[in-house]
């Protein structure tokens, strides 16, 4: 009987899960934040924090230890070169969950899981100026193929 | 298959749904723009929680 077994399955058989949360964790180190759906958030929350605590002694061992479970060598070489260093004189909670809101599509609750220490910087403006350029770019695209259905 | 015997009234089916009204959520005021926003979560219209963490919304 799996009594008392609690934990998130997340529909996945145990390898799928595994592939999973591996790819959560090593994406959490290398951009900072994701933004993923509040039980997948939950699931890879701790396992970031066992990293960043094996991060605190860099040893051969431990950057083995590290690098069986992430999945690229940038990820690990920044976990020991900046993580460690970072969250030296931290006694756990390096990471940080903010619940987003409903997806649209599925209606899925969101939630940004991040390093802490990490927060956002606004970057509002300099997407909207990306997005002003490629509306632009759209529209010289059409106003080119108007022009060319007119000769 | 089993299958109903007979029909029910309109007064029977409005009987059982007396308990299906839905409930409003329960609303917090945004600390930062004063607008209702759920509670735990990030305001939809500011995009701020707990002074910062925000979420980049659309301007205006
Ligand atoms: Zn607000």
């Amino acid at each position: 009987m799996r009594h008392k077994k609690a934990g998130f399955k997340l529909k996945r058989d145990p390898s799928a899960r595994k592939a999973l949360l591996r790819g959560l964790v090593t994406s959490v180190i290398e951009q900072e934040r994701i933004i993923t759906t509040v039980p997948k958030a939950k699931a890879a929350r701790p396992l970031v924090d066992k990293m960043i605590t094996l991060a605190k002694r860099d040893t051969l061992h431990t950057r083995r230890q590290a690098a069986s479970f992430l999945q690229t060598p940038a990820s690990v070489k920044k976990l020991f070169d900046k993580l460690g260093a970072r969250f030296g004189q931290r006694e756990g909670g390096y990471t940080r969950i903010t619940r987003l809101g409903w997806r649209k599509g599925d209606g899925a609750e969101q939630a940004m899981l991040e390093l802490v220490g990490s927060e956002l910087v606004k970057r509002a403006a300099e997407r909207a100026k990306r997005r002003e350029d490629r509306l632009k770019a759209l529209k010289e695209g059409r106003e080119e193929e108007g022009g060319e259905e007119k000769s | 298959m089993p299958n109903p015997k007979r029909r029910h009234s309109a007064r029977r089916t409005a009987a059982r749904r007396t308990h299906d009204s839905l409930r409003a959520p329960g609303m917090a005021e945004c600390p930062n723009c004063h607008e209702p926003k759920l509670p735990h979560r990030v305001c939809q219209h500011c995009g701020k929680y707990k002074g910062r963490e925000v979420i980049e919304v659309a301007e205006k």
